[in-house]
């Protein structure tokens, strides 16, 4: 998969209208950001992205296949990482990413799960249950468990949320890490400073619709305030 | 075929580690179910001598409402870290989740009837051994049916609000025949003089039940979860 194309996608709540005209395109390599106010639609459109919710209206096509020719094999190319992260707190480290490991068919797991642990400087905790960990310290090892199986586009829910600077910057760090080996990042995030130095690109959402950027402002910040005034809303993210 | 079982597999075995961790479902399931069966025995046991043929509807009631309890909170718990969706996103064939959802409540349930089915037998005096192979026979049979369209119930209301309060009302209704059958024929095991011919016709009744069930879970559980 070395595209991703989002064409004219809406969704609606029964008669509720979350997402509207939503339509962009994320490249090998690219880091597209979704940036908006709460309730703007950022997480229903990871879910669309996600196959975990289909789109009412529209289509999202993954390389050159919709979610429902690809089904399970578009699935194996997409790591997820949500906002409430995906893991059990009964199970220690070790065992959260053998059991998703074990789900997704990886050979070797015992290795794959190993080399994830020492990737998230969580190796010497891996046999310490998850409930027991940091906010930062879980983010790591759902993190991992988003990338165990190597996917080729990337979608992460406000993957800064909760972090310290050590934690964000070594999260910035993987994703350039993912980025350099040709993965599709989409991320949606309230964090418009870090946003700022990562995205390649911004989709700004409001009220579900996309935003035009208008170029207006030196930093995302501004063009962010320019885009949300635009579309007729006081905006702080 | 083996891939959609190593999947169930897993995820039986990821639900059995979990609740053997917090043996939370069990010591909630079997506390509940033992009082229960208490509650009507003091009502319906005078003098040592209970009501005739009510210990099958007892024990089925108990049965069903305690696997109420495990299917309401098997699913919470997928619910609370939003791990349901991880689930969905694997590769995996889907309906593979399901089954590996149902067999790790089913085994859950089996436990909590190994602690009821000798306590019934107890409390009303029933000759509850008697025909303890047609005995297992039924309880699995309708465990399975019961459980089979609870697992699909209780996924389906994941995202629902009031999916506590729903749960029992859209799977009471549903499983009926199942009740009725599991009723009907235990009752016919347990009587004086043992109808084993009914049980057996009953028992039939259940599996083609269960068949029904069963399939058609698998048949909507994708669709159901994905939208």
């Amino acid at each position: 998969m070395n595209r991703l194309q989002v064409v004219d996608v809406a969704r609606y709540f029964g008669r509720r209208k979350a997402l509207s005209q939503v339509t962009f395109t994320c490249e090998a390599g690219e880091i597209v950001g979704l940036l908006g106010p709460n309730g703007a639609g950022k997480s229903t459109l990871l879910n669309i992205l996600a196959t975990l919710l289909g789109p009412s209206k529209g289509s999202v096509i993954y390389g050159d296949r919709t979610a429902a020719d690809g089904g399970a094999a578009i699935r194996a190319q997409i790591g997820m990482l949500g906002h409430d992260l995906f893991l059990y707190p009964e199970l220690t480290a070790r065992e959260n990413l053998t059991f998703f490991g074990e789900l997704y068919g990886l050979p070797d797991v015992p290795r794959v799960v190993a080399a994830a642990l020492d990737q998230s400087g969580l190796a010497s905790r891996a046999d310490d249950f998850v409930a027991g960990f940091s906010r930062g310290m879980r983010q790591r090892v759902a993190l991992e468990r988003a990338l165990l199986h190597h996917p080729r586009l990337i979608l992460l829910d406000e993957p800064f949320t909760g972090l310290d600077q050590a934690s964000a910057t070594a999260l910035v760090s993987r994703l350039y890490d993912q980025q350099r080996a040709g993965c599709l990042i989409v991320l949606a995030t309230h964090d418009l400073d870090i946003a700022d130095t990562l995205l390649t690109r911004p989709v700004f959402l409001i009220d579900g619709k996309p935003v035009a950027d208008t170029g207006r402002g030196s930093t995302l910040r501004e063009r962010y305030q320019s885009a949300v005034r635009s579309a007729g809303r006081g905006g702080s993210s | 075929m083996s891939a959609f079982f190593r999947v169930a597999w897993i995820v039986m075995k990821k639900d059995l580690t979990v609740e053997v961790r917090s043996l939370e479902i069990v010591s909630t399931t079997v506390f509940f179910a033992v009082t229960v069966v208490l509650m009507f025995s003091f009502g319906l046991v005078v003098e040592g001598r209970a009501v005739r043929d009510v210990a099958p509807a007892i024990l089925w009631i108990a049965s069903a409402f305690s696997a109420t309890l495990a299917l309401g909170r098997t699913f919470e718990r997928e619910r609370l870290n939003d791990t349901v969706l991880a689930l969905l996103l694997a590769p995996s064939d889907r309906p593979a989740l399901y089954v590996g959802k149902l067999a790790g409540i089913l085994l859950l349930l089996a436990l909590v009837e190994l602690f009821l089915v000798p306590l019934v037998g107890l409390l009303f005096n029933a000759p509850i051994f008697a025909h303890a192979g047609r005995l297992f026979l039924l309880l699995a049979g309708g465990s399975l049916g019961f459980c089979a369209v609870g697992t699909l119930f209780a996924a389906m209301l994941l995202r629902a609000r009031s999916r506590d309060v729903l749960l029992p009302i859209m799977l009471y209704p549903m499983t009926v025949p199942v009740m009725i059958a599991g009723v009907r024929g235990t009752a016919a095991l347990l009587q004086p003089a043992p109808d084993l011919a009914m049980a057996q016709f009953w028992l039939g009744l259940l599996g083609a039940f269960d068949v029904v069930f069963v399939v058609l879970a698998l048949w909507t559980f994708e669709p159901v979860m994905t939208d």
